[in-house]
């Protein structure tokens, strides 16, 4: 029984690795159909990726070790987030070790460790990007702890794999927090993947770019594993917002290998839906200029709050 | 008195989204915008109080609903909307403090409705007892979106808003007012929106803006 839980966790992991550029390639061939574009194949991001780990990595003079380091912990806590993170099954041994908090945590370290190799050249564009970077970052942590914060009210749970099984056996729950901590979510979603309303993911325009002015100095194999980790970060964040808001579907504890596979099935559904959504969400929006993020992130706190009040005022309906 | 649990979790979803639109209407800096959002307020309330005349079993409340209904969603909206383009004044500009912290103002302002409304709603009976504190909220967000907004029709717009927190707290705390005071205060509404109208015109003439910020430096010629 212990052995079959390593497996899934196992296999978590790797779908996690896998299945994340598949999905920003969705995004992108959603978003150019909304656009009357035509579409990239989905295995665009994979033939890229591809290309970056077979070419020679070009350093500039002044990169010291931590420079070359990045690339690996940034993949390395998007890997551990996503063994973290139910999107399959709840059984999962490795989330013992760590919560939703330290998720938040992990993505912290990764955003630390992404700023100051930018930083590490002394560009000018590597400066502003991480600096551009640090302040969405602490603005959209407050806003993300809260929506943790609605989900462990509503079902007295930090561990996410316990919140997640107590929320797929409650399923008929229409709380209004959980709708509020959902919009909120999905802002700080955007937020925090350098999606549209915030970033814009597909330019190089120097006056707007965040993440991209980051890994300008990077190519090769540093630059596949940034681009793999942040394709991951997307898929990481997508997982947390579906196991939270709607986990229907989701192998729960002690789950037999016939309901993994319907799960992984309806993970695909959701996450096909999912990657539309915010296809949509950023081709009917525009982006918001650099100094009215802080609007935005406050906006998302606001309502996660918010969520969290209604939740106390309402009368509590604690599951669990 | 029959509660069905759908029915609560619904009213809550529906005060909640209350509570949204007002936040929402503090953020917004288009007059077009904030008139639309009035409009879905107005839809909100309508939904919530036939939602509750049904579990009440009171048909009064059903006739406050179609007053809101033709008053606050259709009506009113349209009048403020025909005074828009006559007037050009389709861009507000910027409110006087600005937009973080007016919402930080406004979560401090729910705090203490929530607050406030505790005590009353551990008295009251009614299903709608929870939503007091969203009514009262709503009530102090629209008065601080009149204290921070320049333009005069964002402030008769937050005028209006707070007359929604109103009926909304007359709802649940006490299952609506008596339909004479309920007829009076939507024919009050409605005049008072057609006056204001002619005020815009007038304020634009003397001023050629419809900041009222003109209005404090009047003196007798």
């Amino acid at each position: 029984m212990r052995g079959i839980a390593f497996v899934w966790q196992f296999g978590e992991v790797i779908l996690a690795v896998a299945l994340a550029p598949l999905f920003s390639g969705w995004i992108a061939q959603c978003r150019a159909w909304m656009q009357n574009r035509t579409a990239p194949p989905l295995t665009q991001p994979y033939r890229m990726l591809h290309k970056l780990f077979y070419k020679d990595a070009a350093l500039a003079t002044n990169a010291s070790r931590l420079f070359r380091t990045a690339p690996y912990v940034l993949f390395g806590t998007m890997v551990l987030a996503a063994a973290i993170i139910p999107s399959v099954v709840t059984d999962l041994p490795f989330a013992r070790a760590a919560d939703a908090i330290a998720l938040i945590g992990l993505f912290a370290t990764a955003r630390v460790f992404q700023a100051l190799a930018a930083m590490d050249i002394g560009t000018a564009f590597g400066t502003l990007g991480a600096r551009r970077e640090m302040m969405i970052g602490f603005l959209a942590e407050p806003a993300m702890l809260m929506v943790f914060f609605n989900a462990f009210l509503l079902f007295g749970s930090t561990a996410l794999t316990t919140l997640v099984d107590n929320r797929a056996t409650h399923p008929s729950v229409i709380d209004p927090s959980v709708i509020f901590a959902a919009i909120a979510f999905i802002m700080v979603l955007l937020a925090e993947n350098a999606r549209i309303p915030i970033d814009n993911p597909a330019t190089h325009l120097e006056l707007t770019m965040i993440h991209e002015a980051m890994v300008l100095e990077y190519s090769a194999r540093h630059l596949a594993l940034i681009e793999l980790a942040s394709s991951m970060k997307l898929f990481n964040y997508a997982c947390i917002g579906l196991s939270l808001f709607l986990p229907w579907g989701i192998a729960i504890h002690g789950a037999h290998v016939g309901s993994v596979l319907i799960a992984l099935a309806a993970l695909l559904v959701k996450l096909a839906f999912c990657g539309a959504g915010i296809a949509l969400i950023e081709s009917v929006s525009a982006k918001l200029r650099i100094f009215r993020a802080p609007e935005f992130m406050a906006m998302a706190f606001l309502i996660a709050v918010l969520g969290l009040l209604v939740h106390l005022l309402l009368g509590a309906n604690t599951i669990a | 008195m029959l509660k069905s649990p759908l029915h609560v979790e619904l009213l809550k979803l529906l005060a909640a989204s209350m509570l949204l639109i007002s936040f929402a209407m503090l953020s917004t800096r288009r007059i077009q915008q904030l008139i639309t959002l009035f409009a879905w307020q107005g839809a909100i309330l309508f939904f919530s109080t036939t939602l509750v005349a049904h579990e009440a079993r009171l048909t009064e409340l059903y006739f406050s609903a179609g007053l809101t209904l033709i008053l606050k969603v259709i009506t009113l909206p349209l009048i403020l909307h025909i005074l828009i383009r006559r007037l050009g004044a389709q861009w507000d500009n910027e409110p006087l403090v600005n937009i973080p912290v007016t919402m930080l103002v406004g979560l401090v302002l729910v705090i203490f409705a929530f607050g406030l409304a505790q005590p009353i709603s551990l008295l009251a009976t009614t299903i709608t007892r929870h939503t007091i504190g969203i009514a009262l909220a709503v009530i102090l967000l629209s008065f601080l979106m009149m204290i921070t907004r320049r333009k005069a029709v964002t402030q008769v717009i937050g005028f209006l808003a707070m007359e929604n927190g109103l009926f909304f707290a007359a709802t649940s705390a006490t299952y609506g007012m008596p339909m004479v005071i309920e007829l009076g205060i939507a024919l009050d509404l409605l005049v008072a929106v057609f006056i204001l109208g002619i005020f815009f015109f007038q304020i634009r003439e003397q001023f050629d803006s419809l900041d009222l910020h003109h209005l404090e430096s009047l003196r007798e010629e």
